[in-house]
């Protein structure tokens, strides 16, 4: 079947179209991962490369194996179920080796993360308005952090 | 906390959907409203309307090539968007849409505007010198075929792109309504009518934007406006205006009716917070004054120059009225706790990514695309707005 001469230019735009599908394929096989789909709507090797990454969090299982004091401690009071990374932020590093020493924790900031006011934590919460109840000065000053009081 | 009353979730104070996410449903609005309007020419033979028939099929064209950006301003990474044609997620309506977006700029909006104007851009390749014969020979797509029988193909062909165009605008425009009215969370959002009210306050401001516009445009050309044209215009925003008022109320009566948990919220924010942009902007002087005007123009015959002011005084008014219903749904419903014990407010930055002048750029940049489009492909050529009405009557 010959495409009616009159029709033709038609046809042009239409192969623009196929164009332009053909190099969309062509983009897409590219810049899609390979194993995007494997299992869901992911990246299949995402898994693999997360899995491979280095550790940043050793768990308070492995802190309290050496500071068996603090785990000790800790257990007595309001904090038991706060982990130790929860405050002194990620130690993978040090309870490999004790050698690397870990950073002091600044608790002006620290301890607000979790305590200060808000209306959508439940009432029975401890609260506190920073600037009203410690003006800066550093939690510890006051409390201790392991006993939580 | 400045700007929240009463009980607010911590993810409910700052709203996340700025004065771009209003903007984004109002230019799609307008692409969808202008292209009706061409189609009214095209499809239902409206003979009328014709000298507004191309300038209807660019101002869409340069509002849609303009409604994404509103979305990858507020999102940022644009670089991350093309992710959404590479690898689409089935269950997203926002992934969807893209497909509907670009099916609609390519193989209706462009297609259209090609066949209607090929015989023109043959002329201008022939006529044009310098980097502009060279612009329209590309656009011939290297082939000079205008003889009636092609022509007469183009037309049979572009009707058939009108008829599958008005599906896929309704489709364009209802998506944004579908959006905000599947969001079960949110019962200001929440309604099976939203998509039915933005399509038709779509239809409401894109028809009045190229009343608006063609009146304009005369003006600087120093051209007498068609009159039949732009009453007719002017009969067709009113009944749909008329169509689009009555829906808007049915959905207000069913809310006051239905009166569920969520009313006593809703009731309290538009008496307070969104009194003046949604009783005083959107619903008197966006819509009450505007169909009172244009009634006037219905029933009474009034001399021309007092019809034109009136159309143009209710053209600006739609613009506002729609603007404002737009904001009215975006901020509005974000504006109260799904708690409904709080309210928070909104501040529109100024100079941010996300601010207002953000906002007034995106507005005048379809201009600017429409200015460019016109100058290329000039929509008022005489004979070309003759062989119009001649090649819809060959149909
Ligand atoms: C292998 C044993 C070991 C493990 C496991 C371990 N630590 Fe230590 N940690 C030490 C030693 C040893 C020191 C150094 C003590 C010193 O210098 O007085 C130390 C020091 C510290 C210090 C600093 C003390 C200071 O005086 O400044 C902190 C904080 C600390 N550890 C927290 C942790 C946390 C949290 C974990 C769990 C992620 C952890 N440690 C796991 C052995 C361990
Ligand atoms: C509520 C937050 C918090 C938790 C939970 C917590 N710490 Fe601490 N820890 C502190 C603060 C605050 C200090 C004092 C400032 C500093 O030394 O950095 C401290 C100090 C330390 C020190 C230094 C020596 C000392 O006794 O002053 C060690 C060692 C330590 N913590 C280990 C642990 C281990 C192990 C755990 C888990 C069993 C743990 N911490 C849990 C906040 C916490
Ligand atoms: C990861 C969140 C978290 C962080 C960080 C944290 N706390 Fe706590 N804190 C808790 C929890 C959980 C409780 C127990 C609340 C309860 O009793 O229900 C508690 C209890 C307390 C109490 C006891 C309040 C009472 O009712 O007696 C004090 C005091 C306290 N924390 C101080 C601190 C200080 C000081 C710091 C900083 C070193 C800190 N907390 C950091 C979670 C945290
Ligand atoms: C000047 C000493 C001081 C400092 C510094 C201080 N506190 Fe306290 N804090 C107290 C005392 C005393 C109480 C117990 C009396 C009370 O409940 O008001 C207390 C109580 C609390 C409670 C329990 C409140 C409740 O409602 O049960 C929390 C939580 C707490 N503090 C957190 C912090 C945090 C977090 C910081 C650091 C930002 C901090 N405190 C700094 C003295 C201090």
């Amino acid at each position: 079947m010959s495409i009616p001469k009159d029709a033709r230019h038609l046809f042009r735009f239409a192969i623009l179209f196929v164009i332009a599908f053909v190099v969309f394929l062509v983009i897409r096989h590219f810049v899609v991962p390979k194993t995007f789909g494997e299992y869901g709507h992911y990246r299949g090797a995402a898994i693999t490369e997360i899995a491979a990454r280095p550790m940043h969090f050793a768990g308070h299982q492995k802190c309290e194996t050496c500071h068996v004091d603090i785990g000790e401690a800790k257990k007595a009071g309001k904090h038991e179920n706060v982990s130790c990374e929860a405050c002194h932020g990620p130690l993978a590093q040090h309870a490999d080796d004790p050698s690397i020493q870990p950073t002091k924790i600044n608790t002006t900031e620290v301890c607000i993360r979790c305590h200060a006011d808000s209306a959508a934590k439940p009432g029975v919460f401890p609260q506190i308005d920073p600037v009203q109840h410690s003006g800066g000065v550093p939690c510890e000053t006051c409390h201790q952090p392991h006993n939580g009081l | 906390m400045s700007g929240v009353e009463g009980y607010m979730y911590p993810n409910e104070i700052t709203l996340n959907w700025s004065v771009l996410i209003v903007l984004y449903p109002y230019i799609t609005g307008l692409v969808a409203g202008a292209f009706i309007l061409a189609s009214l020419v095209r499809i239902f033979n409206v003979k009328a309307v014709a000298p507004t028939y191309r300038l209807a099929l660019l101002t869409a064209l340069s509002f849609l090539l303009v409604a994404p950006l509103p979305l990858q301003l507020h999102l940022g990474h644009p670089l991350r968007s093309p992710e959404m044609y590479f690898t689409p997620h089935s269950t997203s309506a926002m992934a969807m849409f893209g497909f509907v977006y670009l099916w609609y700029l390519m193989a209706v909006l462009v297609f259209e505007i090609w066949l209607d104007y090929r015989s023109d851009i043959v002329h201008l390749s022939q006529t044009s010198t310098g980097w502009k014969r060279t612009l329209y020979r590309a656009m011939t797509l290297g082939s000079d075929n205008i003889s009636p029988r092609s022509l007469a193909i183009d037309h049979k062909v572009g009707w058939i792109v009108t008829l599958v165009g008005i599906p896929s605008a309704f489709i364009l425009h209802g998506y944004v309504g579908f959006i905000f009215g599947s969001l079960k969370a949110n019962p200001w959002w929440n309604s099976p009518l939203m998509p039915v009210v933005f399509l038709f306050s779509a239809m409401v401001s894109g028809i009045a934007a190229v009343l608006l516009l063609y009146m304009g445009i005369s003006k600087l050309r120093k051209t007498p406006v068609d009159m039949p044209c732009v009453d007719t215009i002017a009969m067709y925003l009113f009944y749909i205006f008329i169509l689009d008022f009555s829906l808007e109320m049915l959905d207000l009566v069913h809310r006051v009716y239905e009166a569920d948990e969520s009313f006593r919220t809703l009731n309290f924010m538009v008496h307070t917070k969104l009194y003046f942009s949604q009783i005083v902007l959107q619903i008197c002087l966006g819509t009450l004054v505007p169909i009172f005007l244009l009634a006037i123009t219905q029933v009474k015959k009034l001399p021309e120059l007092v019809r034109r002011r009136i159309y143009i005084v209710s053209g600006f008014l739609v613009q506002l009225g729609v603007f404002a219903m737009r904001w009215n749904v975006v901020i509005g419903g974000q504006l109260f706790s799904k708690s409904f014990l709080g309210y928070t407010t909104y501040k529109m930055s100024l100079v941010t990514k996300e601010g207002l002048f953000a906002a007034i750029a995106l507005t005048v940049l379809p201009l600017v695309i429409l200015w460019i489009l016109v100058k290329l492909l000039p929509p008022w050529d005489k004979e070309a707005q003759a062989s119009i009405p001649a090649a819809t009557a060959a149909n």
